[in-house]
């Protein structure tokens, strides 16, 4: 298990746009199980509609869990990606 | 004529019939099913056919408003297929047996409260896209075909609100302008305005009444606000800022990002006049080529106590931030008895625009002098900032200035704040002391900015707030061109820029002589930068220069003729 934590710098946190763009990522990774966790509830990260209900903010601290599957590359993918974006 | 206020959600004015539009709810029926199985196939035809309609409406969009467009239609396509929506409705199908259409309508009002339950307007705003997802997949699942628009001149289009599926399927030959008794203006239907060009205002609520259907109304999208049978004035007003903002686009797709450059090839920098930081989004908006005049008044004069150096430095720093290595030239307090907070304990003047102001002010209080120039100088550390002085008389008063800052420098390199070493330090040209002596001041700073409003007011003694003498103000007096002459000589021997950051340097009919007496850099309001670029581009400075030259050394016309007015009154008077 492999896990980080990113501050999201966009002041509309994540919003329909990234949710969706992150959930795309993480179908890239399908025998992954890639989490995202904000002061306690967590959602998986393919899952748009749940992303977006975990109102995320400009300003709030996630937590990124990766898990089985390619861990490694998955957990830099994302981390790649949520730097350039949020 | 009634006024009606809402949000603004897209700017512009739309002046035209009122069209109540209502997209057609037809009732759905909530039926049990016996076969689960064909119930979910054919949700999933549904459910296709929807991503692939989207698909088609994204590209309509995106020709349409481009890529932001689109991007409203391919977030509809992602949340049909979400996973756990579609969860949803297989639970619901299978397990309470409930038809493909309540599945949808459920799974549809679950996410609808969950963005409504969410702080922050934005996530509010996305209920109506669910909404708008539910709907394209009942009508799909029902066969039922959307309501379209039934006329045949353009019309303001009215509605409790519209889904982005609304918006970018309507004929937009025939929408002159939105109106919504709901909405948000962090709504798709405004973004999707914004990006066609068409003016929107939302949230009206119910004051706008279907009776008023074909008549005559303007909607003003930057004020948000929606005017049924305007009168002959606010048509007439709002008819001249339509035209306007139909020339300022002209100006803007044909000028911006284009340089400052003459016929003849002489580069000219094109900078803008702010009043607070808020202005710096005009300045952006309309390509200004930095900040030539930063009045730091507003710090001064929105509280009731100095403004502290924090307070200052965030604000000089996010001009610099935000200018993004652009120039941006602060003028430091420029006050005086006429124009003063409670706080500062003026005396009382009886003539304050020769009295106790600017420079002269902050020499005489160097503990609020200093603090301002530690705040720009620890803002200079993020950007490109430099200095400037208002009404100055001698030599000595600069060297005093200087001076200060040479002290705000030494304690900032003492603890270690960083700072811009080589922040220029400029003057204004306000007083015509300062242009008799302007070859001494030139050699002893970097730059000049010639304000002349105050020059004017110096060199003619007439203060244009005082009617009585507006005959004897002439912002074109041949004595205020000699002397920007003089002022330009001075600098250009010197080595030094010299700009223009009086209202003379947005006044459209001047932009070419001011050019031809050889002024480096205009500053102007952010709303003239396009204009005035617009007359750079087209000026040959070497073939007027002679001409104009010569003009300001003749004896006018004008001045002749002023003479004989003159002469008409006094015998009329006397008589």
């Amino acid at each position: 298990m492999l896990q980080f934590t990113h501050l999201v710098k966009d002041p509309v946190g994540i919003h329909a746009g990234p949710a969706g763009r992150i959930s795309r990522k993480a179908k890239e990774f399908p025998g992954t199980v890639i989490t995202i966790d904000k002061q306690g509830t967590s959602v998986q990260a393919n899952k748009l509609m749940l992303l977006m209900g975990l109102g995320v903010k400009g300003g709030d601290t996630i937590t990124v869990t990766i898990e089985g599957g390619e861990e490694e590359k998955a957990a830099a993918a994302m981390k790649e990606f949520l730097e350039k974006e949020l | 004529m009634i006024q009606i206020h809402g949000k603004s959600a897209a700017p512009g004015v739309a002046i035209g019939p009122l069209y109540f539009y209502k997209s057609e709810s037809v009732p759905i029926s909530h039926k049990k099913i016996k076969d689960p199985l064909a119930e979910w196939q054919r949700y999933l035809v549904a459910r296709d056919l929807a991503v692939s309609q989207l698909g088609a409406l994204a590209e309509k969009a995106r020709i349409q408003g481009g890529d932001t467009a689109a991007l409203v239609f391919e977030t509809h396509q992602l949340m049909v297929e979400d996973e756990d929506f579609e969860q949803r409705i297989h639970e619901d199908i299978f397990k309470n047996l409930n038809n493909a259409s309540s599945a949808v309508c459920n799974a549809s009002s679950y996410y609808q409260t969950m963005f409504n339950n969410m702080d922050g307007l934005y996530m509010k705003a996305r209920a109506i896209d669910m909404r708008d997802i539910a709907r394209r997949l009942n009508d799909i699942l029902l066969g039922r075909i959307r309501g379209t628009l039934h006329t045949e001149v353009p019309v303001i289009l009215v509605a409790d609100d519209l889904t982005p599926s609304d918006t970018i399927q309507l004929d937009k030959n025939m929408v002159l302008g939105f109106v919504t008794s709901q909405g948000s203006p962090a709504g798709h239907t405004a973004i999707l305005a914004r990006s066609l060009g068409i003016p929107a205002v939302v949230e009206v609520g119910d004051l706008l009444k279907r009776r008023n259907r074909g008549r005559e109304a303007a909607i003003d999208g930057d004020a948000g606000l929606v005017i049924v049978n305007p009168d002959h004035r606010t048509r007439e007003r709002l008819e001249q800022k339509q035209a306007q903002q139909a020339h300022r686009r002209e100006l803007l797709t044909r000028l911006k990002g284009k340089e400052n450059i003459t016929q003849d090839g002489r580069a000219v920098s094109l900078v803008c006049n702010i009043t607070t930081p808020e202005d710096l989004e005009a300045v952006k908006e309309n390509d200004g080529g930095g900040v030539g005049l930063f009045r730091s008044e507003f710090l001064y004069l929105r509280q009731n106590d100095y403004p502290s150096e924090e307070d200052q430095f965030l604000a000089y720093r996010e001009a610099a931030l935000q200018m993004r290595g652009k120039s941006v030239i602060i003028r430091t307090l420029d006050i005086g008895a006429d124009k003063q907070a409670g706080y500062f304990n003026m005396e009382p003047e009886p003539n304050p625009a020769m009295g106790m102001r600017a420079l002269r002010l902050c020499l005489t209080r160097p503990g609020m002098f200093r603090t301002q120039l530690r705040a720009i100088y620890r803002a200079s550390a993020f950007g490109k900032l430099a200095i400037m002085f208002p009404i100055v008389t001698a030599v000595w008063e600069l060297r005093e200035a200087r001076k200060m800052c040479q002290i705000v420098m030494a304690e900032l390199e003492q603890e270690g704040i960083p700072y811009d070493k080589n922040v220029p330090l400029g003057i204004m040209i306000e007083t015509p002391a300062a242009v008799f002596i302007s070859d001494r001041l030139a050699h002893e700073c970097d730059f000049f900015s010639i304000g002349t409003n105050d020059l004017l007011q110096y060199t003619t003694a007439c203060d244009r707030q005082t009617s009585g003498v507006s005959r004897f103000y002439d912002p074109h007096h041949p004595a205020l061109l000699r002397a920007i002459k003089m002022v330009v000589d001075s600098a250009h021997a010197a080595g030094i820029w010299v700009g223009v950051c009086g209202e003379l340097a947005s006044d459209l009919s001047m932009v070419q002589t001011l050019l031809a007496l050889g002024v480096d850099e205009l500053s102007v309001s952010p709303g003239s930068v396009l204009e005035v670029r617009d007359i750079i581009r087209k000026t040959n400075v070497s073939a007027i220069r002679g001409e104009c030259v010569e003009e300001i050394f003749r004896d006018t016309e004008r001045e002749e003729t002023g003479e004989d007015a003159g002469m008409d009154t006094w015998f009329a008077s006397d008589y």
